[in-house]
């Protein structure tokens, strides 16, 4: 335990050295520009708080719950699916092609089409995250569970186990950290997509608040958008990182 | 008793047909320790995994205590080669997941899994996961995950070949403590000659062939007793089941 909390404060303060590296470099950068579009890290901290109370709070919910609620989504039917076609090679036989087929097109081009058939409201937004990061979990989870040696099936199998319980107790498990893996992954691709979703014929979320403020011609407050999508992935980003110290803790021991 | 009868085993390969057992015989009484020892490849493995009922036969029957076997027996344990310890679990985990499995609730099954995890002598690592055992520990904790389900057959697929010499002897005692405190019926896969003699009330000699052929049955009344190990009549069995094996073509690494 001792040492655990050791790591966990030595991580802590990598993570705040890293932090003050970067504002280092950017004023460094604002310094040496002189450029009104770039602004000092000092005035875009300033416009963060002082725009957090105004809207930018707001806008920081929308995109939060948007690409949150997209994520779910797509865990929870690309997880299962993914377990199904890893295991089920009948089912696989027939779903393959068609994932193989699909994958490679990037959905981000049905927009227009998304968009005229869900409207320009969250549910557009929402469905195109969800689809784009659907394939990243499904195909991850389906590698992960067809590397599952036979032997541990075989294990669980002989210890009386269903065919529901080889699911649960051996192939959810096993492929849980390339999931997670695949999640973290898919948490940048998210915020892209949800910046470019939200960049046009809508008035919520940040990425609307970024492109509003630089057509207004306003960098500090673009920046201080910036500023809190950053830490949108940042905080997905630990989300991501507990639930796998929590889930897959087996996978950080010594000697794995 | 457990009865194999005309059992054959085939797969196609490559347009040809591979038979593995073909109309294969055998018989094995209650409270027996049957050992199988064999070269590689010459399917005794498969055997276990026909005895389990993991794998059905694709002519011929099996029939354990007059039962046929359709599929996996709640009271038959299989300790599978590697332990088959599911990583992710940690040892308390572990033991208890086949009476999990079985829909035991929690409260009943505590009290039986922490007695077995004392017996074995593993309290102390309950809590750890298998990347942190020794291999000798492993081997206790998927012995303790078969015998908390209080089998009747104890089938092992060469459950001590990766142990330093000092472990192995010590798990082959316990193992043989085992088998004799429960008149358990067990059915072990070796490589080793020496553990053979040392735990097997009968020894199957088998040979490598496409089917696979028994080339000697040894019986070995006096296993179990004290000191059987230095005994001139372990060493005169050993010398006859590696003849056996000599005659079969075994290879040196495997001796």
């Amino acid at each position: 335990m001792n040492l655990r909390s050791r790591i966990l404060r030595g991580k802590f303060w990598g993570y705040i050295g890293a932090a003050i590296f970067l504002v280092v470099l950017w004023q460094y950068a604002a310094w040496s520009l002189k450029n009104p579009l770039l602004p000092t890290p000092k005035a875009a901290i300033l416009a963060t708080a002082r725009l957090f109370e105004a809207d930018l709070g707001r806008h920081f919910w929308v995109s939060t719950y948007r690409v949150v609620l997209s994520t779910l989504t797509a865990l929870l039917v690309g997880l299962p699916l993914g377990l199904i076609m890893g295991f089920e090679r009948s089912i696989d036989r027939f779903l393959a092609p068609l994932v193989y087929i699909t994958y490679p097109i990037p959905k981000i081009v049905f927009l227009p089409l998304i968009l005229l058939f869900l409207g320009l409201g969250d549910a557009s937004k929402i469905f195109l995250i969800t689809f784009i990061v659907f394939f990243q979990i499904l195909v991850t989870t389906r590698d992960a569970v067809r590397r599952v040696q036979s032997e541990t099936i075989s294990s669980l199998r002989s210890l009386g186990g269903n065919r529901a319980q080889v699911y649960r107790y051996v192939l959810l498990p096993a492929s849980l950290p390339d999931v997670l893996t695949s999640l973290r992954l898919s948490m940048g691709t998210a915020i892209a997509v949800l910046f470019f979703a939200e960049s046009f014929a809508t008035t919520e979320g940040l990425g609307y608040f970024i492109m509003d403020s630089w057509s207004r011609a306003a960098p500090d407050e673009m920046f201080a958008g910036i500023i809190m999508m950053a830490l949108l992935g940042v905080g997905l980003f630990i989300v991501v990182d507990f639930f796998d110290n929590i889930l897959c803790r087996w996978q950080h021991l010594k000697g794995n | 008793m457990i009865e194999v009868s005309h059992c054959d085993l085939r797969y196609n390969q490559a347009k040809s047909q591979v038979k593995v057992y073909d109309n294969f015989n055998l018989k094995i009484e209650q409270g027996e320790s049957l050992v199988l020892i064999g070269p590689s490849g010459c399917g005794k493995s498969t055997l276990l995994y026909l005895l389990s009922g993991l794998m059905p036969p694709t002519g011929g029957e099996i029939q354990i205590w007059g039962e046929p076997v359709k599929g996996t027996r709640q009271k038959t344990a299989f300790i599978l080669q590697e332990y088959g310890l599911f990583p992710w679990l940690n040892v308390e985990q572990n033991v208890s997941l086949g009476l999990r499995v079985r829909h035991m609730t929690k409260g009943k099954y505590k009290v039986l899994v922490e007695d077995m995890i004392q017996k074995m002598g593993l309290g102390e690592v309950k809590h750890n996961f298998p990347s942190q055992l020794s291999g000798g520990q492993r081997q206790r904790v998927a012995l303790a995950r078969a015998l908390t389900l209080q089998p009747d057959l104890l089938l092992m697929d060469e459950p001590l070949s990766a142990l330093d010499a000092l472990t192995r002897e010590r798990l082959q005692t316990l193992l043989l403590e085992i088998w004799q405190e429960q008149q358990l019926t067990t059915v072990l896969v070796t490589h080793s000659i020496e553990e053979a003699v040392f735990l097997g009330s009968r020894i199957l000699v088998l040979l490598d062939g496409r089917p696979t052929q028994v080339v000697g049955e040894i019986l070995n009344p006096l296993v179990g007793q004290r000191g059987y190990r230095q005994t001139e009549e372990f060493f005169r069995k050993t010398s006859y089941v590696r003849s056996l094996l000599e005659r079969g073509g075994l290879d040196e690494s495997a001796k």
